[in-house]
């Protein structure tokens, strides 16, 4: 097999470039080693914002693209055609020593060209804030901030990408780098060799062993974990904006925010680990997650009974505390865009335009296509979003749409089986295109529906369906299956 | 989009929906629908394989799907309308119903009365906000039950159950029936949750209760491998070095139900938030007028039978209402639950006549009296969480009850 540009890892960052390359005539492939996009890591967990851009020092790489990713993340959501919502931020001060830091925050702000900020008080905060902590004091006020999700994000440019002719190869794992004369020439994977002209390391928390892979140790990884709650769609309106402590040194400190989607999140906690595996919440983790929420939304502590789920993302931190995102002299080919932790969704799309810029710098010729197709078609889910007119329109066409088969969140037969033509394997494949069982009760009433629904459209069997992975199934065994077994024995 | 009127719309065919519909029609209302979400009806009754229903109601010992199909049948004879697999997506407080289904599209309907009876949910493995990994493997009790009874899959092979309800207990037994090897049954409380009579379904097949543990960390990062249970002290908190892991495939979860009240929520229907559900008075009618319940949206019932008693009381009271024959009550007694009382229902009385009050207990009791307001004692030999406690309001009692507005249902406990 044989492409111009290989990218390896289908997060955010990997699926960013390859849409942004699949404008241009030239072969692209991108491997996941995950059965699905976004999968992975980091892009599936994460606080699901788009940052405004003056937290980051300026003159680093992240402080440069993270406001333009901003600026980008407009056009590119409305022509992927998923839900982006600019509701602002607010970093909060709760004490008059910590307004220092948020003028210093200006202050970088203005340095990194985020110009439209302010600081608010009194009344003006507490009405855009009913129900934050009475003793904040002030709050930075960042209009452009918004919310999305990550996931969804990645899903669709990877849709978009593979609609413009990128080949995508799931569940492969890139096991080694080939580089002769100083040349990277292809990827060993554990399905087949992938021979590339330049291989893009987007490979989030393994960045680093395929960076060591073409022989390039200068930095590591190390997984930051944090952790989150996820509140019930019934505390919708409880906060307006995304709502920021003071920062610490390390993390930009436990938020609380609305999703895109109508839920709350709260979080996330920031611990260095080494196990770039370890998704396990802890009690400690949830306390410390709830003590950060309730600072700012002290209603959060009695709404315990509105927590749905929990979940763990880990951030790539790079030992360079930057994005690293650059090309070298040998092996020539080797680009690597590692360490995208935070704003690494914001910077997405200006990641991908840097990239685009170094393989043409490196020798790529990138000639625009004539039949660039901008935009991709949602999964239309009108009943979700109590579309009537829509849904009528949509039932008549196909009686699926009519089905609901997730009941928190509205979601229909016909959605769940649009999502498995584009590409869902497995339930939570499912789930992330269609939020069937990301509602209040987790899936207790869907899964079997669900389950049912996915050997159906592939084809296999009710024990074959996985939740995420080969590992994963759900139903292992048949009742008689089970029952026979027993008898042998 | 079809816009229909009818007299009674009930939503939620289960074991209160099918009663209260069924009493409508007796009581002389014709034009009435079932609205079920479901692709049959009878809720979550014809995954119940086992036996214990209908002792009270039939005097005999039924299985769920023989209980149920015995309303169905009725609804089915007396040809009370039902539409199967359809969703309501809104009400309103002007009884406005905005409903889908795959056959009919959206549907408007402007209903005389509504009869909530959209049944209760389990607590999800997020909501109990249970430490480790997420892999396959973790199920709620009732959908590891609809996979067994249903759908003909067993879940696991080696199976932890949390929760000491009636549901965990069942399922205990249903999965060792079925072969696997069920590792235990892990209760937080100092006391199993369930009825004495489900409690033999460990003791006959030898299965362990771990009372006063909770589960604190699930293992297995694709299937669940381990899940380690800690002993707890008094006030709850794991006791460090009191942990043990089990070895299971799977872990089902039994740790309590909630009304499912979305609907009412949206609709701004008043709830309790002891129960979950929505504030009823003696005739199961809400604070908004010509708007009824019953069953486990009003709170989580121990028995099917009460379940279809009270959907005969919602729905006969539905009818009377509109043939005009309901007078409002002459007065409006609300009850407050204090003290070892959790709940009582309804939470409105008018004291016009005889009544059967339930009412839920935080912990077991001996020899204990129940206060209501100053002047009614009723005594408790036994109670405990496990069993809802009724307080008959006979007549000789109502005489008694003093003309306030407000009463409080006590329990004191040393």
């Amino acid at each position: 097999m044989e492409t111009s540009v290989l990218i390896v890892g289908g997060g955010i960052t990997g699926t960013a470039i390859a849409r942004e390359l699949s404008k241009y005539e030239v072969d692209i492939g991108l491997v996941e080693k995950e059965v699905d996009i976004a999968f992975g890591g980091p892009t599936k967990a994460n606080t699901a914002i788009i940052h405004a851009g003056y937290d980051d020092k300026p003159g680093t790489l992240a402080a440069k693209l993270c406001p333009r990713g901003n600026v980008l993340w407009s056009r590119l959501a409305s022509e992927l055609n998923i839900p982006f919502k600019r509701i602002g931020s607010l970093v909060v001060a709760l004490s008059y020593g910590e307004v220092r830091v948020l003028k210093e925050l200006m202050e970088r702000g203005r340095a990194n060209g985020v110009g439209n900020l302010k600081i608010v008080e009194g009344k003006e905060l507490s009405k855009m804030e009913p129900n934050l902590n009475e003793e904040a004091v002030a709050g930075l006020y960042a209009p452009s901030a918004g919310v999305l999700s990550p996931y969804e994000a990645a899903i669709a440019l990877a849709e978009n990408a593979k609609q413009n002719g990128v080949s995508i190869f799931l569940g492969t794992k890139v096991t080694g780098v080939i580089v002769e004369d100083g040349e990277v020439k292809a990827v060993q994977t554990n399905n087949a060799r992938i021979y590339a002209r330049f291989i893009v390391n987007a490979a989030g928390l393994f960045a680093d062993e395929i960076s060591s892979m073409a022989g390039i140790n200068e930095f590591k990884i190390t997984p930051r974990k944090g952790e989150y709650i996820v509140y019930d769609k019934d505390l919708n309106g409880i906060v307006n904006h995304v709502l920021f402590p003071v920062p610490t040194p390390i993390s930009k400190g436990i938020t609380v925010t609305p999703t895109v989607d109508g839920n709350i999140i709260a979080g996330p906690t920031a611990h260095d680990i080494e196990d770039k595996n370890d998704l396990t919440t802890t009690f400690t983790g949830l306390e410390e997650v709830l003590e950060g929420a309730c600072k700012l939304v002290p209603e959060l502590s009695i709404r315990h009974d509105a927590i749905i789920a929990g979940f763990v993302g880990l951030r790539p931190q790079p030992t360079t505390e930057d994005f690293i995102i650059e090309s070298y002299r040998e092996p020539s080919g080797f680009v690597n865009v590692a360490g995208i932790k935070s704003p690494g969704l914001t910077s997405a799309p200006a990641i991908a335009e840097m990239v685009v810029d170094i393989l043409k710098r490196d020798g790529l010729t990138l000639k625009g296509k004539d039949d660039f197709k901008p935009f991709r078609k949602p999964i239309a889910h009108p009943i979700r979003d109590f579309h009537p007119t829509k849904a009528e329109r949509l039932i008549s066409k196909n009686p699926e749409y009519g089905h609901v088969v997730c009941r928190c969140e509205y979601v229909t037969e016909g959605e769940i089986v649009d999502s498995i033509r584009r590409g869902a394997t497995t339930l939570d494949g499912v789930k992330y295109r269609t939020r069937a069982g990301m509602g209040r009760c987790q899936g207790g009433f869907c899964t079997p529906h669900t389950i049912r629904i996915i050997a159906r459209e592939l084809g296999i069997s009710v024990e074959e369906v996985t939740k995420r992975s080969d590992n994963s199934r759900v139903l292992p065994y048949s009742a008689k299956q089970l029952l026979l077994e027993g008898e042998e024995e | 989009m079809i816009e229909r009127r009818l007299d009674i719309v009930v939503i939620g065919g289960g074991a209160a929906g099918l009663a209260a519909a069924l009493a409508a029609k007796e009581n002389g209302v014709d034009s009435i629908l079932i609205i079920e979400r479901s692709e049959e009806l009878g809720g979550v009754l014809p995954q119940c394989i086992h036996t214990g229903f209908g002792l009270h109601y039939f005097k005999e010992n039924l299985t769920g799907p023989e209980y149920i199909s015995r309303f169905i049948k009725k609804v089915q004879d007396s040809g009370i309308e039902c539409t199967l697999e359809t969703m309501v997506l809104n009400l309103t407080l002007e009884r406005q119903i905005l409903a889908v289904n795959a056959s009919q599209g959206l549907m408007k309907l402007q209903a005389g009365a509504v009869i909530l009876a959209m049944g209760c949910r389990e607590r999800s493995r997020g909501a109990l906000c249970i430490p480790g990994t997420r892999p396959a493997g973790i199920f709620t009790a009732g959908t590891a039950q609809r996979l067994m009874d249903i759908e003909g899959c067993v879940p696991g092979r080696k199976v932890l159950i949390l929760g000491s309800g009636d549901v965990g207990l069942i399922m205990a037994r249903r999965f060792a029936m079925e072969g696997a090897e069920v590792k235990g049954v892990v209760e937080v409380m100092p006391f199993p949750g369930g009825l004495d009579r489900n409690l033999q379904c460990l003791r006959d097949f030898g299965i362990p209760l771990y009372l006063r543990h909770a589960a604190t960390f699930i293992h297995g990062s694709d299937r669940v491998e381990a899940v380690t249970i800690s002993r707890l002290d008094d006030k709850g908190q794991s006791i460090a070095g009191e942990e043990k892991t089990i070895e299971c495939d799977t872990l089902v979860l039994s740790a309590g139900l909630i009304p499912e009240n979305e609907l009412s929520k949206k609709a701004g229907i008043k709830l309790d938030p002891k129960t979950g559900g929505p504030l009823v008075d003696e005739n199961m009618e809400t604070y908004v007028e010509n708007i009824f319940a019953c069953g486990n949206v009003v709170y989580v019932h121990d028995l099917v039978d009460h379940v279809t008693q009270e959907g005969e009381v919602a729905g006969r009271n539905a009818a009377r209402k509109i043939l005009g024959n309901l007078p409002p009550l002459k007065r409006r007694i609300s009850l407050k639950a204090e003290g070892n009382i959790r709940y009582v229902v309804p939470q409105i009385i008018s004291a016009e006549r005889p009544l059967t009050l339930y009412s839920r207990v935080k912990r077991p009791a001996f020899n204990t009296k129940i206060m209501m307001g100053r002047n009614i004692t009723v005594h408790k030999r036994v109670v405990k969480p496990a069993e809802l406690v009724t307080i008959e309001l006979t007549a000789e009692r109502l005489k008694d009850l003093e003309e306030e507005e407000k009463l409080t249902v006590n329990m004191d406990t040393q």
